[in-house]
């Protein structure tokens, strides 16, 4: 699947207080599930990614959007990643990163460039800075659609699953590149 | 004018391609490139399959080797020639005379460029790694105005290839001993400048603090666009008060002199950023071929602006336009 990208690091969309509010009383167990569930197929499809991490696979990366009230905590193990769901980061964790949840989003799939979002003050970063940084350009070699990660644990409805992620996410993060491209490369 | 791109990861490398970069330049993930950063580079499986795939689509791959080896490593450096040769490079991009000796003696056939850390500025330095080592082309150092470069260019029997976009040094490249003083590692001998290793951000109420071995090199208020974490673009209090006493955190944009880069007869057009994620060289790649392709067609382009990706939110034509002493 060919990856699209903005060519602005300007702000995308947060989510509105309301929606973050109403999320609050949810259980956290069954995002956790599912979200584990995910990590543990995208580093089974990916084992390059552990090469790449080289020393920091297996520490603890915090990631924080800034516009939910909670948390992850993914430990990028080769053996068994694992990532778990709360209210507040640990203060254990080896690094963390903290943005909006649709950048973070975006710096998954490799389509907004971390660096520019340090530079517009949008990406906060503590910690362990050389392990963020393996991190970061591990997934970006990956080429992770998360559109088609996602839809492909609907079986048989993955197509038309794919397509209403992408229309959402092409709603939130535009295609900057020529229409003719476009249009090719769908 | 070839547009020369760089890659920091084999998807960025498909990454330019796809944007329309003519070649794309890289580095083994060792200390033998000046972009050694973790996570980062190809090994040499990776670069055999990169040059392959390139070459089937009519693009070139430069592999960058361009540190400066340890007394107690040469053979480090020297296998990285060998491989990169043995991988199909289209040319080898090298900064240390011995190293150039090397290649040129034992690859007599591979294409071999002067990289910019050489900090050959002038025409008899040029000429000197031409005639020695049969350099083909040399990256210019970001010290020249364009007058300057036009000069070079009408007196050397090699190519040139300038910068056009990305960060840039000040103006002691293959020299600079700043990340060396506060870190004990240099990007002329391990290939980092201010490696990640030492950076540290502290946040707090009043903004955010950079700190790089230990020395606190600049604050940002919350609001406030920042630069990399490197001493040269660090604000200091000294007796003339507080600021950027180096250089300011700017990038390099030389979109509007791309016209007068090809009158100067400028052989290539470089994009700085091997460490950049893909969605800068997409954006950063594409801008500059619709610039070229709308300069070779003799008409205007409105390419858009990059300042979303510069450092500090701004940008600079720096030494091409001289307005300093």
């Amino acid at each position: 699947m060919r990856q699209s990208f903005s060519d602005t690091s300007d702000s995308l969309p947060t989510i509105p207080p309301l929606l973050a509010r109403a999320i609050t009383p949810l259980p956290l167990l069954p995002l956790e599930i599912a979200l584990a569930g995910f990590l543990q197929r995208i580093c089974r499809r990916n084992p390059q990614v552990f090469d790449r991490l080289g020393p920091h696979a297996g520490k603890r990366f915090g990631i924080r959007p800034t516009d939910l009230p909670l948390a992850f905590v993914v430990e990028a193990s080769p053996r068994r990643p694992r990532l778990s769901v709360v209210r507040e980061l640990p203060p254990d964790v080896d690094a963390s990163i903290a943005s909006p949840l649709f950048n973070l989003l975006a710096l998954l799939e490799g389509r907004l460039d971390g660096d520019a979002l340090m530079f517009s003050r949008q990406l906060v970063i503590e910690g362990d800075v050389e392990a963020v940084l393996a991190l970061r350009n591990a997934i970006d070699d990956v080429q992770l659609d998360l559109t088609t990660e996602a839809s492909s644990l609907f079986g048989p409805l993955a197509e038309p699953v794919r397509r209403v992620l992408a229309a959402a996410r092409a709603s939130v993060l535009p295609d900057t590149r020529p229409a003719e491209e476009v249009r090719s490369w769908s | 004018m070839e547009l020369i791109c760089p890659a920091g990861t084999p998807a960025a490398l498909k990454t330019a391609m796809d944007a329309g970069a003519d070649a794309i330049y890289c580095g083994f993930n060792d200390e033998t490139n000046a972009r050694n950063f973790p996570g980062l580079n190809f090994s040499r499986d990776e670069l055999r399959r990169a040059v392959a795939s390139a070459h089937a689509r009519g693009v070139k791959v430069l592999v960058a080797i361009n540190t400066f080896p340890r007394a107690s490593a040469v053979d480090l450096w020297q296998r990285a020639v060998d491989d990169a040769v043995k991988a199909g490079a289209d040319a080898l991009i090298l900064a240390d005379v011995g190293l150039l000796d090397y290649a040129a003696r034992t690859h007599p056939e591979q294409r071999l460029h002067l990289s910019v850390q050489a900090a050959a500025a002038n025409p008899d330095a040029i000429a000197f790694y031409v005639e020695t080592f049969g350099v083909r082309r040399v990256v210019l150092p970001r010290v020249l105005s364009l007058p300057e470069i036009a000069d070079i260019v009408r007196e050397i029997k090699c190519e040139t290839e300038v910068f056009v976009f990305g960060g840039l040094c000040v103006m002691e490249e293959g020299r600079c001993s700043l990340s060396s003083y506060a870190t004990g590692k240099s990007p002329n001998m391990q290939g980092v400048c201010s490696p990640a290793s030492h950076v540290a951000y502290e946040h707090g109420a009043d903004g955010t603090r950079s700190r790089l071995g230990g020395f606190t090199i600049n604050s940002f208020a919350a609001d406030e666009p920042a630069g990399y974490p490197t001493l040269c673009k660090g604000r200091f209090s000294t007796e003339h008060g507080t600021g950027y006493i180096f250089e300011d955190p700017v990038s390099l944009d030389a979109t509007t002199l791309l016209g007068g880069l090809r009158d100067a007869g400028v052989t290539a057009l470089k994009i700085e950023g091997r460490q950049r994620g893909r969605a800068y060289v997409e954006s950063v790649v594409r801008h500059f071929r619709r610039a070229l392709d709308a300069l070779a067609a003799g008409q205007s382009a409105d390419v858009g602006q990059l300042t979303p990706f510069t450092e500090g939110q701004v940008t600079t034509v720096g030494a091409y336009r001289k307005t300093w002493r």
